[in-house]
């Protein structure tokens, strides 16, 4: 083993942007180096030049680009080895699927949904060498059933559609792997599935190290992900390589600031649960026999479907209640109702049957005029800051709108003054209000975003995934401001998430969704400490955490659950 | 790290002014272009304002002070470009011309924008039956040709033969009724788009009117194509109204100088030689068109970040706070064409993911 050469060498790469706003520089000094059949995690937050760097790997830079430095590559059995960087595309299309192949992040995108998967492995193949039709074919089933895919015989004939995104990523990986390359570049490859699945996901890559010998370059800004698969870890941070180690001395003994800031911001179970306590035991006496601020009872929520066909249940008898002041965590996976009932009590998406009250306004069947007076009383933060602003009106005219609208003030500079109290509450300066959406970074978005829900006073907040798309470290400042302003305002909230850890940081309660139906409900330590429900128990156990050896750990007893459920 | 973008101090007012603003950013071939365009178009704009300073003779002068100017007259001496079959002086009737032009691309484009917009913004917000049946109308339209109706209106309005605002309105007002489904399926599109995005819902959740929220947050947004169809409307509009004058239902000559209803009468003139009392006029409708289109087209693939050339980096460049956009790199770019020039742009770290939906 050790005698083979390095299958990728990047020596002091830079690679520079051409931008409307100049020159940028994404990746500068990056110097790397992977072993055969090694798994080298790049972690970083966005920006970081991590994809960029792993990009350059395969020639797939855009034309905006200008990479210096030196990437060799070289082959599985280490005969040949080139400089990706100075080959000729017609070299380079021959490296690409052979040498080194690519895995990406978006499963349904990376695959053509005109053509069979059976054709799309089989167009590799052919792109490589002679094969007939018949030979290819049977390649494509040979690969497809050692990825895990049932029944690949009849399965090679299905278009994409018809795979779920789990096993859509495993024919991403089946492409990659077809032609045997001793690279694969695996960028950000789970960030788009569940947590359950991307559990699967990950042992398949294992299992692609150890039975194909492969070498993968892990492209992540999921520590936890890191934890479970890596052999070897770089952190990257604004476009150089701030730290290089083993997986076990990284997480053991991080030698960084940076490195131990993101480890430290890693959200991880079990963080809130003494917090959780503390509220509750000062909470007065009363409390639990007050008016509850939104009731659900037997709630079901269908969408209507096709003409003809069956509408699709995306909620289906859930019943819960939020107490004034307290927050409930929804917590699902993809697909398990727990948006739609956020967006049913904003009045957003109708309810078909049962009832949903919310501060004490029946929304089943509910007339928009007789609601608006309620609406002042919602606020509401979206998942994505980035979309839920006006990019032509500024921060202050944003924040500003809910009073206008609900004529508290004039027009959006009578409402100054409260706008400037609001953005200090969110910890924004005050000169912010004056910018455009689009120049404030992702994190101060959603401050502001906070600030706008927050303009009412409203006794009640509904945030849906407000922290998913952002960074870990900046998602531990906007948490933790979460939390302070909820001590400070008192509002009920109900907390939006498909990441238990982050659900635990914040809520009371945590109410856990399963397509479309509540399998469990209870406190933080209830519910994460000792959960009964078995998709509860699954669900905690597919969370990775960030630290290797108790990941090996959680990884057998997730496989002992799986086997029993 | 959240603090740690700076901002680029805001540019100055004048360069973000929507044709300064593409000419700065543009390079190379595409600059040429614009400027090309740019170039044309001023120089027929500055022909149609000074007309009466440019132009030697009146559009339907026939005689000065020497007698009659005769017909067919050889460019040189007195006629710079010759006369007319008729023994008009060429030359001032292509400048005259211009006049008439712009007239009629004004009253098209302005007729048709605010009936297109309003209808679009109405019909995609609202949906339901009312979207229906408009799309249904403006498809059946887009059947008819401009020039078959252009007809019927010259006749409606002027009996067939026009005057000078007979002549115009006949032209504009069947140009209008073809455009007004370009721009409402633009904005319908838009709207609809824009519809469900976030900070619509949010507007929504707050409790804001449906009129707030149609002309505060869709309206504004969806106009950002209107630029690049208005000139390649304009161009249309100008070879329906120089059909329109070819085919003989234009402006009589007494009332106003065209370049189609010129360009008719020379047919004959062609066969025997006297090429000048053709060329001149079709000139004029291939350059205005020609400078026109170069300028939409132009602002078409600069407005497109990934048709837009920009000047190859060297090695060196700023790093820090440049490269990073936290929480985002292209998404943070909802600000449309402005989200993504101003301010330092991060790399794309998915430069093969499509950053819009296909256009």
């Amino acid at each position: 083993m050790s005698s083979l050469p390095d299958v990728v060498r990047i020596d002091n790469l830079n690679v520079t942007f051409a931008t409307d706003g100049g020159a940028v520089k994404a990746v500068d000094g990056v110097t790397l180096r992977v072993a055969p059949g090694e798994v080298l995690a790049i972690v970083g937050e966005s920006g970081s030049g991590k994809t960029v760097t792993a990009k350059t790997i395969l020639g797939l830079l855009p034309e905006t680009a200008t990479a210096h430095g030196a990437v060799i590559l070289s082959s599985k059995d280490g005969a040949d080895s080139n400089d990706v960087l100075a080959v000729s595309k017609q070299k380079l299309r021959q490296l690409r699927g052979t040498d080194v192949s690519m895995v990406f992040q978006e499963p349904s995108t990376a695959l053509n949904p005109v053509f069979t998967v059976g054709w799309q492995i089989a167009e590799g193949i052919r792109a490589h060498g002679e094969f007939t039709k018949k030979q290819a074919r049977a390649k494509a089933i040979e690969i497809l059933g050692r990825v895990g895919i049932p029944d690949p015989e009849s399965r090679v004939d299905y278009y994409p559609h018809q795979f779920s995104g789990g096993q859509k990523q495993r024919v991403v990986i089946a492409m990659a792997l077809v032609l045997d390359p001793g690279l694969i570049v695996a960028d950000e490859p789970t960030t788009a599935l569940d947590v359950t699945v991307q559990a699967e996901i990950l042992d398949l890559l294992r299992r692609c190290r150890d039975e194909f010998g492969t070498a993968i370059v892990l492209i992540t800004h999921n520590m936890g992900v890191v934890a479970d698969l890596a052999d070897r870890v770089a952190v990257m941070y604004e476009g150089t390589v701030v730290e290089e180690a083993s997986a076990q001395a990284l997480f053991s003994n991080p030698q960084h600031d940076y490195t131990k800031r993101l480890l430290g911001s890693v959200p991880h179970v079990g963080q809130g649960t003494i917090r959780a306590t503390a509220r509750a035991l000062a909470r007065e006496p009363g409390w639990a026999a007050e008016t509850p601020v939104v009731v659900a009872d037997n709630l079901k929520i269908q969408y209507p479907g096709r003409l003809g066909k069956p509408g699709f249940t995306a909620v289906d008898g859930v019943s819960f209640i939020i107490r004034p002041g307290e927050v409930l965590g929804l917590v699902g996976e993809s697909g398990s109702g727990k948006t739609t009932i956020g967006r049913a009590m904003a009045g957003l998406t109708r309810v078909t049957d049962g009832s949903l009250t919310v501060l004490g306004h029946e929304m089943k069947g509910f007339k928009e005029r007789a609601f608006k007076k309620v609406r002042s009383d919602i606020g509401f933060v979206f998942q994505d800051p980035a979309s839920s602003f006006n990019p032509l009106l500024t921060i202050a005219e944003c924040v500003a709108e809910p009073l206008v609208v609900h004529g508290r003030a004039a027009n959006p500079a009578a409402a100054r003054t409260r706008v400037n109290e609001l953005l200090e509450a969110v910890q924004l300066p005050r000169t912010y209000g004056d910018r455009y959406p689009h120049e404030l970074s992702g994190g101060q978005r959603q401050r502001a975003s906070l600030a706008r829900g927050l303009a009412l006073e409203p006794s009640l907040l509904i945030a849906d995934e407000p922290t998913s798309a952002l960074d870990v470290s900046v998602q531990a400042k906007v948490l933790e401001l979460f939390a302070e302003l909820q001590k400070e305002f008192g509002f009920a909230a109900l907390f939006i998430s498909h990441d238990l850890a982050v659900v635990d940081i914040l809520a009371d309660r945590i109410a856990v969704l399963y397509k479309g139906k509540l399998v469990e409900e209870g406190t933080g330590a209830e519910v994460l400490g000792a959960p009964k429900d078995p998709y509860t128990q699954r669900l905690l156990a597919s969370l990775p955490v960030p630290d290797p050896a108790a990941q090996a750990l959680r990884r057998n007893e997730l496989r002992v659950l799986r086997a029993a459920g | 790290m959240t603090a740690a973008t700076m901002l680029a101090p805001k540019a100055p007012l004048w360069t973000r002014l929507p044709v300064v603003h593409q000419f700065r950013q543009s390079i190379g071939l595409q600059r040429g272009m614009l400027v090309v365009g740019l170039v044309i178009t001023g120089v027929f704009i500055l022909t149609a304002i000074f007309a009466p300073l440019l132009a030697p003779y009146g559009y339907s002068q026939l005689r000065d002070d020497n007698g009659t100017f005769g017909a067919q007259q050889a460019p040189g001496g007195a006629h710079l470009l010759g006369t007319t079959v008729g023994g008009y002086d060429v030359l001032s009737r292509v400048i005259w011309g211009s006049q008439t032009a712009i007239a009629v691309m004004v009253i098209a484009v302005v007729l048709s924008i605010f009936a297109g917009v309003a209808l679009g913004l109405v019909s995609g917000y609202f949906g339901g039956w009312l979207d229906r049946v408009l799309v249904v109308v403006c498809d059946a339209v887009y059947a008819f040709p401009a020039l078959l109706l252009a007809i019927v209106m010259g006749i409606v309005i002027s009996g067939g033969r026009s005057d000078l605002w007979g002549g115009i309105f006949a032209a504009a007002i069947s140009i209008t009724v073809v455009f007004i489904p370009q721009y409402f399926r633009v904005i319908r599109a838009e709207t609809v788009r824009i519809k469900a995005e976030a900070y619509v819902e949010s507007a929504r959740v707050l409790g804001a009117s449906n009129g707030r929220i149609m002309f505060r947050h869709v309206l504004r947004n969806a106009t950002r194509t209107l630029p690049l169809i208005f000139t390649l409307n304009a161009s249309e509009a100008l070879l329906t109204l120089a059909g329109l004058g070819f085919i003989g239902f234009g402006i009589e000559p007494s009332s106003a100088a065209e370049w189609g209803y010129d360009l008719n009468k020379s047919l004959s003139d062609v066969s025997s030689g006297i090429w000048w009392t053709s060329l001149f006029p079709g000139l004029a409708i291939v350059l205005v068109v020609l400078g026109i289109t170069l300028v939409g087209e132009s602002l078409n693939d600069l407005a497109d970040p990934r048709l837009r050339s920009r000047r190859a980096p060297g090695n060196t460049g700023v790093v820090a706070a440049t490269s990073v956009v936290p929480g985002g790199t292209l998404d943070a770019g909802p600000g449309g064409i402005d989200g993504l020039e101003t301010g330092p742009l991060a790399p794309d770290p998915h430069p093969n993911d499509d950053p819009f939906e296909a256009k």
